[in-house]
């Protein structure tokens, strides 16, 4: 009886030597359940590089916060490895990445491109190889409505609704009648200009001008003097945001007093930096609400602050998020197999995420029916409805010259 | 405005052409480099408390005119000079290869090297309307230095002792080397000279455009190899006339010809490949005495 109530009783070193154990055993669980899950890996394809890589940054950032967490999970079936390759917003560049991505065998699914150049460019090499590619911000339509590739998906709305709002907003809220327009030569800046255009003049705005320019173009002397001797009401500039910032600039420069539009392509914070002060009361127009107001926006905005990244998430982390969530969800569905991961992502419905729900139409595509229209005031895009130009205090700069 | 600064990149370029028969494809890297160096000055001035001063701007350009200077002559000692036995090709790459070394540190190692980059406001703002064309003091003051750094340049090679063997060794090397001419150290000079007038190139584009960036380089060095060559490659002054004669075609490409705006580089180097064509030692021509 002793003896059995001394193995019972345990000695203060047993006690111990128990805790540590156990400890160690807490400590070592996450660890040992990663080691039993398979790996399965997933491509993130952006422009890490160039004029637009703030947000191909923001972009990737969220794509790994988003990696991190399911990797953190318990629940989670198998444990995600990353490939982050960069397209530089050039379409030959981001066919390099494709695929290389495709010819992966163990890379199961890619959440890719911002830059609408190179989502188009792509759309046929990830259809050859089978590999879903859901992107997460490049909006030019035929990159989800120009085929019925079952692989190719998009997360965030295209140009078609972005321009329509912009174009009415413009017209019908904010009284504006003639409009200057230039964009770049890609297939990005003609159809945000081709579809501005039509919706502006459904909305009863005038076209003065149409000028397209060569993207990374450096002097715009020669466009917007012509802009100018029309006298439009609004410049507007359909494409990404160095060759934003230049228009910007330089019709101060010239002295071209008309309001500056933009479209999702300025919408970053680059933009504000750069051009500075002139910036001001410049409008973009973006899917999507801004972060902080989406369903989940605190949220994530919360796990990407304590991720600590160097960069912002910018106007699309979120999507790029979104996408990679909705990618691992369906590989934990169906498992890690390209055909079948395809066709899952295809069949989206309802799926609840921090932008709100997303549903795929038959090609693919979210229908976003939210699109957020943006001013720039003290540096920083303002959602219009919260800016002081909305409530009466400022009066855009596109107004004033209309009084001159 | 364009052809000043497409002008001032072109006379390095026939520099280097009329020295040492090279073309020297780094060049528009190191016009980007010059507008960096200037960038990092003014910040270190302002940091210093001299960012508004007077002396702000001529200290601007002597910073980013010794950086490029100092770049431009290890270029030529690491990727010219090595090379000068062989073919003329493997210069070409050497300097190619320079320029996206440099162009990718910029990208890498400079602060959020990927974004374009605000140029501060340095020269006095405002202007006047004269015949519905607004001008502005700063469009004015930055022709102005261009033309001064032109004018420079003439006074340099005609007035100076080191202009005479620069001209001397464009002529003839070994008969400028007999006569005493320090071939090393002229061509040092040479190098010095026109990545200088890189840097001032470089600083007036930030200055006009209000904003600098990484890749501004690969342009600006094409156009002003093009307009070298459309001027005469190793005539300074074909350097500075097909400078600003580009600057004039890509601008009225776009203001006279019908969806003119996408064509301007089209038009522009259509005309570079019918110099090249039809004349291609360039409007000036090949005359010996006046190189350089």
């Amino acid at each position: 009886m002793s003896s059995s109530h001394a193995r019972v009783a345990p000695t203060r070193r047993e006690l111990l030597q128990g805790a540590s154990a156990l400890a160690l055993g807490v400590a070592a669980a996450p660890a040992a359940a990663w080691a039993q899950r398979t790996t399965v890996k997933l491509a993130f394809i952006g422009p890490l590089t160039g004029g637009t890589a703030s947000n191909g940054l923001g972009g990737r950032n969220s794509f790994l916060l988003a990696v991190q967490e399911r990797n953190a999970d318990p629940k989670a079936r198998y444990h995600y490895e990353t490939e982050v390759l960069d397209d530089e917003c050039k379409p030959t560049v981001a066919v390099q990445a494709a695929l290389k991505a495709t010819s992966d065998p163990a890379i199961v699914a890619g959440v890719t491109h911002y830059c609408s150049v190179t989502a188009i460019a792509t759309v046929d090499t990830y259809h050859k190889a089978g590999m879903p590619a859901m992107v997460w911000g490049a909006v030019l339509p035929e990159i989800t409505y120009g085929h019925k590739y079952v692989e190719v998906t998009r997360v965030n709305g295209t140009m078609i609704n972005q321009n329509n709002v912009a174009a009415d907003f413009a017209v019908k809220t904010l009284g504006f009648k003639t409009f200057a327009l230039i964009h770049d030569t890609t297939d990005y800046g003609r159809a945000h200009a081709k579809w501005f255009g039509e919706f502006l003049e459904k909305a009863g705005g005038k076209i003065l001008t149409t000028q397209g320019t060569a993207k990374d173009q450096k002097d715009y002397a020669a466009e917007l003097t012509r802009a100018k001797a029309d006298r439009p009401e609004v410049v507007w500039y359909g494409g990404l945001t160095p060759d934003g910032v230049r228009v910007r600039v330089q019709m101060d420069k010239l002295g071209v007093r008309a309001q500056f539009q933009g479209t999702s392509g300025i919408k970053s914070d680059t933009f504000n930096e750069t051009v500075g002060p002139s910036a001001e009361g410049a409008l973009a127009f973006v899917e999507g609400a801004p972060t902080e107001k989406l369903p989940g926006g605190k949220k994530f905005l919360e796990a990407y602050a304590k991720a600590a990244f160097k960069e912002p998430s910018e106007a699309y982390g979120p999507f790029a998020y979104v996408a990679a969530n909705l990618v691992i969800d369906a590989i934990e569905a169906v498992g890690p197999d390209r055909a079948k991961v395809a066709e899952r992502l295809k069949r989206t419905k309802n799926a609840s995420t921090i932008i709100g729900p997303v549903e795929f139409d038959e090609y693919g595509q979210n229908t976003v029916p939210l699109i957020s229209k943006y001013v720039s005031q003290d540096g920083k895009w303002v959602l219009w409805e919260d800016s002081e130009y909305a409530s009466g205090k400022r009066t855009l700069p596109g107004h004033k010259f209309k009084k001159m | 405005m364009l052809g000043v600064m497409y002008a001032l990149v072109a006379v390095g370029f026939t520099l280097f052409f009329g020295v040492l028969d090279v073309i020297h494809f780094a060049h528009g890297d190191i016009f980007m480099l010059g507008a960096f160096a200037g960038l990092t000055a003014l910040v270190g001035l302002k940091a210093a408390g001299l960012g508004g001063s007077l002396l702000a701007l001529p200290l601007t350009f002597a910073a980013a005119i010794l950086v490029t200077g100092v770049v431009g002559v290890a270029a030529e000692r690491v990727c010219v000079k090595p090379l000068a036995g062989t073919s003329p090709l493997m210069t070409l790459l050497a300097t190619l290869s320079l320029g996206l070394v440099i162009r990718e540190s910029v990208l890498i190692f400079y602060p959020r090297g990927a974004d374009p980059k605000p140029f501060p406001q340095l020269l006095p703002q405002g202007g006047f309307e004269a015949g519905g064309v607004a001008i502005r003091y700063e469009n004015l003051a930055i022709l102005g230095i261009g033309l001064a750094a032109m004018v420079a340049v003439d006074r340099v090679i005609k007035g100076t002792k080191m202009g005479a063997a620069i001209r001397a060794v464009a002529q003839d090397p070994e008969a400028a080397q007999m006569m005493g001419v320090n071939l090393d150290r002229t061509v040092d000079a040479t190098f010095f000279l026109g990545s200088g007038l890189a840097a001032v190139a470089g600083i007036l584009s930030g200055l006009y455009y209000s904003e600098i960036h990484f890749i501004m380089g690969i342009t600006g060095g094409v156009i002003g190899f093009s307009a070298a060559a459309i001027g005469g490659l190793g005539n300074v002054y074909g350097a500075i006339v097909g400078g600003l004669l580009f600057g004039v075609l890509q601008t009225t490409a776009a203001a006279l010809i019908p969806r003119g705006s996408e064509f301007r580089d089209v038009v522009a180097f259509a005309v570079v490949m019918l110099f090249l064509v039809f004349k291609p030692s360039g409007i000036f021509g090949e005359k010996s005495v006046e190189r350089v």
